[in-house]
């Protein structure tokens, strides 16, 4: 009897598991962001400072969760390609990047609208927005990496041993920048609508992070499985070249 | 001894550092020219113009840390030495701090003439580069080992090392105002130190492993 | 000292090169590798060199009195000479020695100049190696073998560049080296007249011969 782990490792097994269970992933997401959205513009209340704009938090701070969620899965995904040759791993690393970015770029973007009433401008280097942009640099890199390196196998242990080093020094990023911030100015207006978190705050906010996760688990999953179907494909052509080129030699012995 | 032979190399090719150190210079002066010469708003922002011009003249040299002995084949034959491939690795970004980092270092002090960076802070900018630049080279190491067989691989390890030097830059900064400030806290200093460190250490097991996969 | 290699699988940019090789070297052997290009002697020797996993297999340098890892025993010359074009000769050579060597450049500089002296370079001695004609960068870098010991040569196309009399030098060099209880793997496509060599021909299934 396989593990769970065992049977997913083996892409034909996890396509198939994966295309049950993709659509219900589908429609999960969208009934719980939904629920959320719902939660967040109807139910929950206006903050007492910032009014009716705070509702953009709903989607921010769970957009900037899944960015560092997504970078997290990265870096296990790389630990395991690189320590345990898992057959999977480069394809979820590969298939989590862009994902993990464009979850980035909606926290940086939102972050940004939401501060323009409360600042008055587009951007402010608090510490989180600032950890989210480097995130998105990081994020950057991986795939920058990964695309200029022709040899597929190499680019993803490369692209894995950068995944290692940035889920490392990414710790290290988020304290120095928060020292910097508490040496020059704090002014982080984003701060959850006072020092206590409302029930009525908390819980539209877990319900659209919950929601963004299965989300993303489904973009995964998909991504994950085309990238599957890309490999196949290029398997089936490189054996065709290989025949093509047996032929002709065969040929040319005659 | 590897750390020596690169060390000349570096002498008798000569082209790079003086681009590095002409880089700097140049850079430096953009910012007057762009920001207006008002003296006293050029000290503040003297030293943090100086550490991050200093970051990127870094980069111009980086590229070539392992390229040109991964083309000529030099590579493969450091790879059967005594020494193992990290320590190889970690002597090649010895050999770029000190043909590049330290002089970019020892460089700025005067470029910080041109920005009025104000004289008290001086020798307090030469320590926090002279503790911080070892960082730079040897995260830029990993760098260059990552982007040997990449296109456009100068372009490239400035987006994936520039994001990693955040915090050399924010300590660095930060020691320089700390150790100026009242009481010389050195805190900042020592995290500083700290980090240059941690990058000496790990900056070459991550290089060597990236160096390994792309020898086979 | 023996060097083996079981049921080798070598594959680079997915595909199989090497399928199943298998064959052993005993101390005061030479092995020549011939075939075509792109047959696989050249992933067979980085195999054997340690810088090139294989894919299955095994490859095992056996030695009652050497502890060291594979890639302290082995001199690899590959297809490009491992050459500084802005050291001289002499400063290239002493620098491989002393590396190799692991010991400090004056130790080794009678080495140096018995091997540059061996490859007919010692007038060149202080010229920048960038100067060199291609036959004179082959023969510096061959003068590795001869100016730090190692049990185990393996030599990428050596002839390659090499005109007739420094190719009978080296073929002297790999001989005497052999004799006195080295090992050599040569992959060549041209005729290496090796005394006492076995030789394995590399090379896809079709032109099996």
């Amino acid at each position: 009897m396989q593990t769970v782990t065992q049977r997913l490792a083996n892409p034909t097994q996890f396509m198939d598991l994966s295309g049950r269970i993709l659509p219900w992933l589908v429609g999960a997401a969208a009934a719980i962001i939904g629920y959320g959205l719902y939660l967040s513009f109807f139910v929950a209340p206006p903050d007492y400072q910032q009014g009716e704009t705070v509702r953009i938090m709903y989607i921010h701070v769970p957009s900037a969760w899944l960015a560092m969620a997504a970078y997290t899965l990265i870096a296990i995904s790389a630990f395991g390609l690189l320590v345990f040759r898992h057959p999977l791993a480069d394809v979820s690393a590969k298939a989590a990047a862009p994902i993990g970015a464009a979850f980035t770029f909606i926290a940086l973007v939102t972050g940004s609208l939401w501060g323009r009433p409360t600042w008055g401008t587009y951007w402010v280097w608090d510490a989180r927005l600032t950890s989210v942009l480097i995130l998105f640099f990081l994020y950057l890199g991986l795939i920058a990496l990964r695309s200029s390196i022709e040899d597929e196998t190499l680019a993803a242990k490369l692209t894995a041993i950068l995944a290692l080093v940035g889920i490392v020094m990414l710790p290290v990023i988020k304290f120095s920048v928060e020292w910097g911030n508490t040496l020059h100015q704090p002014a982080s207006v984003l701060r959850l609508g006072g020092s206590t978190i409302d029930p009525s705050i908390l819980k539209p906010l877990l319900v659209m992070a919950l929601g963004f996760t299965v989300l993303f688990v489904a973009l995964h999953v998909k991504a994950m499985r085309n990238e599957i179907l890309r490999r196949r494909v290029k398997a089936l052509q490189m054996a065709e070249v290989a025949r093509a080129q047996a032929g002709q030699l065969a040929a040319a012995a005659e | 001894m590897l750390v020596k032979r690169d060390l000349r190399l570096a002498v008798r090719q000569g082209g790079a550092l003086g681009t590095a150190l002409g880089f700097y210079m140049i850079v430096v002066t953009l910012l007057p020219l762009g920001i207006g010469a008002d003296l006293k708003l050029l000290s503040r922002i003297a030293p943090g113009v100086l550490w991050i011009a200093l970051l990127l003249s870094a980069l111009l040299s980086l590229p070539r840390v392992f390229a040109s002995d991964y083309e000529d084949g030099s590579l493969d034959i450091l790879a059967t030495g005594a020494l193992p491939l990290e320590l190889v690795a970690a002597a090649k970004a010895l050999a770029h701090w000190i043909s590049t980092g330290v002089p970019l270092a020892l460089l700025a002090p005067v470029l910080g003439i041109l920005l009025n960076l104000e004289i008290g802070a001086y020798p307090v900018l030469v320590a926090t580069m002279l503790i911080g630049t070892p960082a730079v080279s040897f995260i830029g190491a990993v760098g260059a080992a990552l982007t040997l067989k990449a296109h456009r691989g100068g372009l490239l390890i400035a987006l994936l090392v520039l994001p990693l030097y955040v915090p050399t830059l924010v300590f660095g900064m930060a020691a320089i105002g700390a150790l100026l400030g009242p009481g010389g806290v050195t805190s900042p200093f020592l995290i500083l130190t700290a980090i240059s460190l941690f990058a000496v250490i790990l900056g070459p097991i991550a290089a060597a492993a990236a160096l390994r996969l792309q020898m086979q | 000292m023996q060097l083996t290699a079981e049921n080798l699988v070598l594959s680079r940019g997915g595909r199989t090169i090497i399928d199943g090789l298998s064959f052993r070297l005993q101390a005061g052997e030479a092995l020549v590798l011939t075939g075509a290009n792109g047959s696989g002697k050249t992933t067979l020797l980085r195999a054997l060199a340690g810088f090139l996993t294989p894919a299955s297999g095994v490859i095992r340098i056996a030695d009652a009195a050497d502890e060291r890892e594979i890639a302290e025993l082995i001199h690899f010359v590959g297809h490009l000479d491992g050459l500084k074009t802005h050291l001289t000769v002499a400063e290239n050579l002493a620098f491989w020695a002393a590396f190799l060597d692991g010991s400090d450049s004056h130790d080794s500089a009678a080495e140096v100049a018995a091997a540059l002296e061996r490859f007919a370079l010692s007038g060149l001695a202080d010229i920048p190696a960038g100067y060199l004609s291609a036959g004179q960068k082959r023969r510096l870098a061959l003068a590795r073998l001869a100016a730090a010991p190692r049990p185990l040569w393996l030599l990428d196309e050596p002839t390659a560049s090499l005109d007739a009399a420094a190719a009978a030098v080296l073929v002297d060099c790999i001989d005497a080296h052999v004799r006195d209880g080295g090992l050599a793997v040569v992959a060549t496509h041209m005729p290496v007249p090796l005394a006492r060599a076995q030789e394995i021909r590399l090379g896809l299934a079709e032109d099996a011969a």
